[in-house]
């Protein structure tokens, strides 16, 4: 038996399928992948990442660690709003992706359940120096309300200062509202809120939101969706052995005049050039799958993520290629060649295709 | 406990054989294989009239999450195949004993249906995996 979330017993009793997920039991679907993915596209889904690591990092020197620690730079934000950013090795390779929310009094950083040993270690490790308090927050829950209709939801169920708290939040903004924190965040290209608060009152908040329309969604169409949305999924798109560069988040580097961690080496491989990180969409039957070769006109390269794209009804990929490869290339599937397209991610947002040609 | 009907027989690919009255048989891929492939989205179906001995690849179902080869469970020849998955592959996820059947095969000696698994057999198998 793994870990169990505080929402374990809930989705036994709505007919959840629980595998096993880096050590947690969470439900994959409640009975179609299918159904849940498109619920979070036209209507609102919910999803239990309680599993995910709440880290919170305060004390005088927590701004200047974080900007040693992380590859984006949490002065660019103001308070109540969040970030996402890669934390870096020396080889500028990524331990985790993670979403920092930069708050009155302290920083909290939400990071992978998959990596959580070694990044509490690294974290650790690296605030030698600086007056800083590491704390994991395991008694959070966390619940993903995703879908055009969601923020309509989430407002019904709360109580009249978390509403108004969380009414006009923007994108990527965050409300503190006791030991709730509320944040207009998600992992699947659809509009919606992530809602952290202690454990004990999570049950609760579900079954409101179970009443209020809500459909339970499983991990399983967290993926696909986050895949048409074009975002990383670590240990898939990227891992230590990969730079931002190559995994499509240069967007989240910024060198200014702060040495963070790995920027020596990044600036490096600016210079000697990299590969990167693009999609593909094959409209022909069949589906795309990690680990596939990719021959484009520049050479070879490999799929890390792909699936079947529900909401446009063909498959769609990320794969890592080499620098400069566009047009079409040839996917060695199941002993024979497919020819795909290349393509900039994102595939979808909010609900329609949006990717273009390379 | 998944479904598992009695009058079928199975193989440990997990397919299921129907035989009828005038030697030919049904295949399919049975509740255990499609709860585990979750939900389908592609299915791909061999011609009429191919010839296949036991054991042969004969397609493909392929779900969100995986693709998975679909083996004859015994041998003969192709006389149909269930055209409406090519648009519903879901209905091997709603009703993989029915309307999710995958092909029909005029079987070349009706023992060797016999000779397959029975559902206790086969329930067995899958208790052990």
């Amino acid at each position: 038996m793994g870990h169990q979330t505080p929402l374990y017993d809930v989705h036994v009793a709505a007919g959840g399928k629980i595998v096993d997920f880096g050590g947690w039991d969470m439900p994959i679907h409640y009975g179609s992948q299918l159904e849940e993915h498109h619920i979070v596209r036209r209507a609102a889904g919910m999803f239990d990442v309680s599993h995910m690591t709440v880290v919170d990092v305060r004390g005088a020197g927590a701004t200047d660690y974080l900007l040693r620690l992380l590859a984006n730079d949490v002065t660019r934000i103001p308070v109540g709003k969040a970030l996402y950013s890669g934390m870096l090795n020396e080889a500028g390779g990524v331990i985790d992706d993670l979403i920092v929310y930069r708050r009155e009094d302290d920083y909290r950083l939400v990071v992978n359940c998959g990596t959580r040993e070694k990044d509490l270690a690294w974290m650790e490790k690296q605030s030698g120096g600086f007056a800083v308090d590491i704390q994991e927050r395991p008694e959070m829950a966390m619940i993903a309300v995703q879908g055009p209709e969601a923020r309509a939801a989430v407002a019904k169920v709360l109580d009249a200062d978390m509403a108004a708290a969380s009414a006009d939040l923007n994108v990527f903004s965050f409300a503190d509202v006791s030991d709730w924190m509320i944040a207009r965040t998600g992992y699947t290209g659809e509009d919606g809120v992530e809602i952290m608060l202690p454990g004990e009152q999570a049950v609760a908040l579900w079954q409101a939101l179970v009443e209020a329309g809500v459909a339970p969604c499983g991990l399983g169409a967290r993926d696909t969706l986050r895949l048409e949305a074009g975002m990383n999924l670590y240990g898939n798109d990227m891992d230590e052995s990969v730079s931002p560069l190559e995994a499509n988040m240069g967007w989240t580097l910024v060198f200014n005049e702060r040495d963070f961690i790995g920027r020596e080496a990044l600036e490096k491989q600016r210079e000697a050039g990299h590969s990167e990180l693009v999609g593909l969409v094959m409209e022909e039957k069949g589906v795309l799958r990690a680990h596939q070769k990719v021959i484009t006109d520049q050479g070879e390269g490999e799929i890390t993520s792909g699936t079947f794209s529900p909401t446009l009804g063909y498959s769609v990929a990320l794969a890592r290629v080499p620098a400069g490869s566009s047009g079409t290339a040839q996917v060695e599937m199941r002993k024979k060649l497919n020819t795909v397209t290349l393509v900039r991610a994102p595939f979808v947002r909010n609900g329609v295709k949006v990717f273009k040609p390379v | 406990m998944s479904n598992i009907p009695t009058e079928l027989r199975y193989v440990s690919s997990h397919e299921w054989v129907r035989l009828e009255d005038d030697g030919t048989a049904y295949v399919g891929i049975s509740e255990h294989a499609q709860e585990a492939m979750g939900d389908l989205v592609y299915v791909e179906l061999p011609e009429v009239g191919v010839v296949f001995a036991a054991g042969d690849e004969s397609g493909v179902v392929e779900s969100v999450k995986a693709a998975s080869d679909i083996y004859a469970p015994v041998a003969g020849e192709v006389v149909a195949i269930n055209e409406r998955l090519e648009d519903e592959p879901e209905l091997v996820n709603s009703d993989c004993y029915g309307d999710g059947w995958l092909y029909q095969i005029k079987v070349n000696d009706a023992d060797e249906v016999d000779g397959l698994l029975s559902a206790s057999d086969y329930a067995a198998e899958i208790e052990a995996e």
